[in-house]
């Protein structure tokens, strides 16, 4: 199961930094993403150093917010890459592999 | 034709609306709220970061006057509607010359109106002259501000609230202003309708929690949000752009106009207000640090959602100002490669253009950037690349700061017609001169904001 099947995403950019905010699309799935997307799952996803990345959780808004630092080609304004801002990383992170067999046992 | 309409409203609220998410936003959406919407207030966001540096640049080069053009056409198309129920426009447009565009605006609107419409400028955010560069940070890389310091072209601080409403207190139809925060267009322009001061620190927050939610526009109404499949929006070709109904209290209801398309619930607000926040618990303002954590978003479905529980947490010491700086050229082209073997003909011509680049102009290999589009251009990091693909499109980028170096880059890439591997098309390149931006910040003391009022 893909993380896409689990929550939505939206991609922001500050520098060279993008910003990942993460829901679900059902509170009570929160605190297994929690668990799941931790700084080694998300840096190995990316191909990005452990130190590069950090994590802000939001409980009330069941919401995580993923930073990825140095990960965007220098940022908007200097970067050569097709996607500079790197709006598509939000499609990238929802390929993540959930460590959960189905979606019995999300719900249970 | 589509019609649209509006809900009513109360006696004791203010609305405002957005015109403008980016500068290269449509016109339209914000004629519709001004001719439908009842607006008290309609804020255009215009001005990305790197937008002012170039301005300023241009302006310098006298190639322009230093504000984007377009921002006469939304003003002209929204403020017939706007002005005829009182209602103020605000924006950043102004860019790297809120003054020139004042001026400009006030003499491209007389024949809109039987009164002449007031036009005010707000100036301050640019601290070039101000700005201790020895003494300066650069806030990404620790380093000291100097060491760019003959490649500068710019400095703009962000500017809060208080221009806006000092501007507002005026009389003033229009506001202008440069470098001012998004987020303080909106609070500033609530403030001026709603009769909060500066130091009503949780209005304030409210404020600034309508403003994030409101400045990139569409993207609150169903924009940068449907995935084909799990989240649909309807008639997202019509997206209709958000208002906010704000009372004096600080209650905050979100909706569009009705028969306008797009999608206002929960799951939007919370992408919206997430967006680009790097820690909700503390997101910076020049007015006041506010805490979005503990937000309650309560989704009254038909596209009205109430929003609440933004607060202050701190005033910030410093203003963060952002420095253009002359960054060289960067240079992009592009070939295309179609049917069986097209990944084999594309690597061959990205070898052929790295080769030469090390064998006839004594470079290194690794200043050419190659990707393939369709393949691995959003996934840099994948070093996976299949064998086969049934089209791909071979994109090369290179950065220098010698003109001459992304002339022949360019001219490498083209000469791939008839020089490179069977059946390449397209083959384009161009180059620009680019502008870097790095932040600092400057104490809050050391900005000096002035309004003038131009008809």
């Amino acid at each position: 199961m893909k993380l896409f099947d689990l929550a939505h995403c939206r991609a922001g950019d500050k520098g060279d930094t993008s910003i990942l905010a993460v829901v679900p699309y059902r509170d009570s799935d929160y605190p297994r993403l929690v668990t799941a997307l931790d700084v080694e799952s998300v840096s190995q996803h990316f191909g990005a150093r452990p130190e590069d990345v950090s994590i802000v959780l939001s409980p009330k808004l069941h919401a995580i917010t993923i930073s990825l630092r140095n990960q965007l080609g220098g940022g908007v304004t200097r970067s050569l890459r097709v996607d500079p801002h790197g709006k598509s990383l939000s499609s990238v992170l929802l390929e993540v592999e959930m460590p959960f067999s189905d979606f019995q046992q999300v719900l249970s | 034709m589509n019609t649209y309409s509006v809900v009513p409203k109360s006696s004791d609220s203010v609305r405002i609306g957005v015109g403008a998410g980016f500068a290269g936003d449509r016109l339209q959406p914000a004629e519709l709220l001004a001719n439908h919407g009842n607006l008290d207030a309609l804020v255009f966001e215009c001005l990305a970061e790197r937008t002012i540096a170039l301005a300023q640049q241009n302006k310098a080069n006298g190639r322009s006057q230093g504000f984007d053009q377009k921002l006469i056409e939304r003003l002209r198309g929204t403020l017939p509607g706007l002005l005829a129920g009182g209602g103020l426009a605000v924006t950043n447009g102004g860019a790297a010359n809120p003054v020139g565009a004042a001026l400009a605006v006030a003499a491209a609107t007389r024949d809109l109106t039987k009164r002449p419409i007031a036009v005010a400028a707000v100036t301050g955010d640019d601290v070039l002259a101000e700005l201790d560069i020895d003494a300066s940070v650069v806030l990404e890389t620790g380093e000291s501000l100097a060491k760019y310091r003959d490649r500068i072209v710019s400095a703009n601080a962000y500017l809060g609230a208080s221009g806006v409403i000092e501007a507002a207190a005026t009389g003033a139809d229009v506001i202008i202003t440069g470098r001012t925060s998004d987020a303080a267009l909106f609070s500033g322009a609530l403030s001026a309708k709603l009769g909060w001061s500066i130091e009503d620190r949780a209005n304030q927050a409210t404020g600034i929690l309508v403003g994030h939610l409101l400045e990139c526009a569409g993207q609150l109404t169903g924009g940068y949000f449907a995935d084909g499949v799990n989240k649909n929006v309807p008639k997202l070709w019509d997206l209709g752009f958000p208002m906010a109904d704000v009372s004096a209290s600080g209650n905050v209801t979100l909706h569009k106009l009705l028969g306008s398309g797009g999608l206002l619930n929960r799951q939007t607000v919370l992408e919206q207000l997430l967006y680009e926040v790097e820690n909700p618990h503390r997101y910076i303002t020049p007015d006041l640090t506010v805490d979005f954590a503990n937000v309650a978003i309560t989704d009254h479905g038909s596209d009205s959602v109430a929003v609440s529980g933004a607060t202050f947490v701190s005033v910030p010491a410093t203003l963060k100002v952002s420095v253009g700086i002359r960054d060289g050229y960067a240079a992009t082209g592009s070939i295309v490669y179609g049917g069986s073997r097209s990944m084999e003909r594309a690597t061959i011509a990205a070898n052929i253009v790295r080769d030469r680049w090390v064998a006839v102009y004594g470079r290194p290999s690794e200043d050419v950037d190659c990707h393939f589009v369709g393949i691995n251009s959003t996934f840099p990091w994948a070093t996976e690349i299949p064998d086969s693909a049934p089209e791909v499109m071979l994109k090369f980028s290179l950065r220098t700061f010698e003109e001459r170096v992304a002339i022949e880059f360019c001219r490498e890439i083209e000469a791939l017609y008839t020089n490179g591997p069977a059946g390449g098309g397209g083959a384009n390149a161009s180059y620009t001169e680019t502008i870097g931006i790095l932040s600092t910040l400057i104490p809050r003391d050391a900005v000096e904001q002035k309004v003038q009022v131009f008809k």
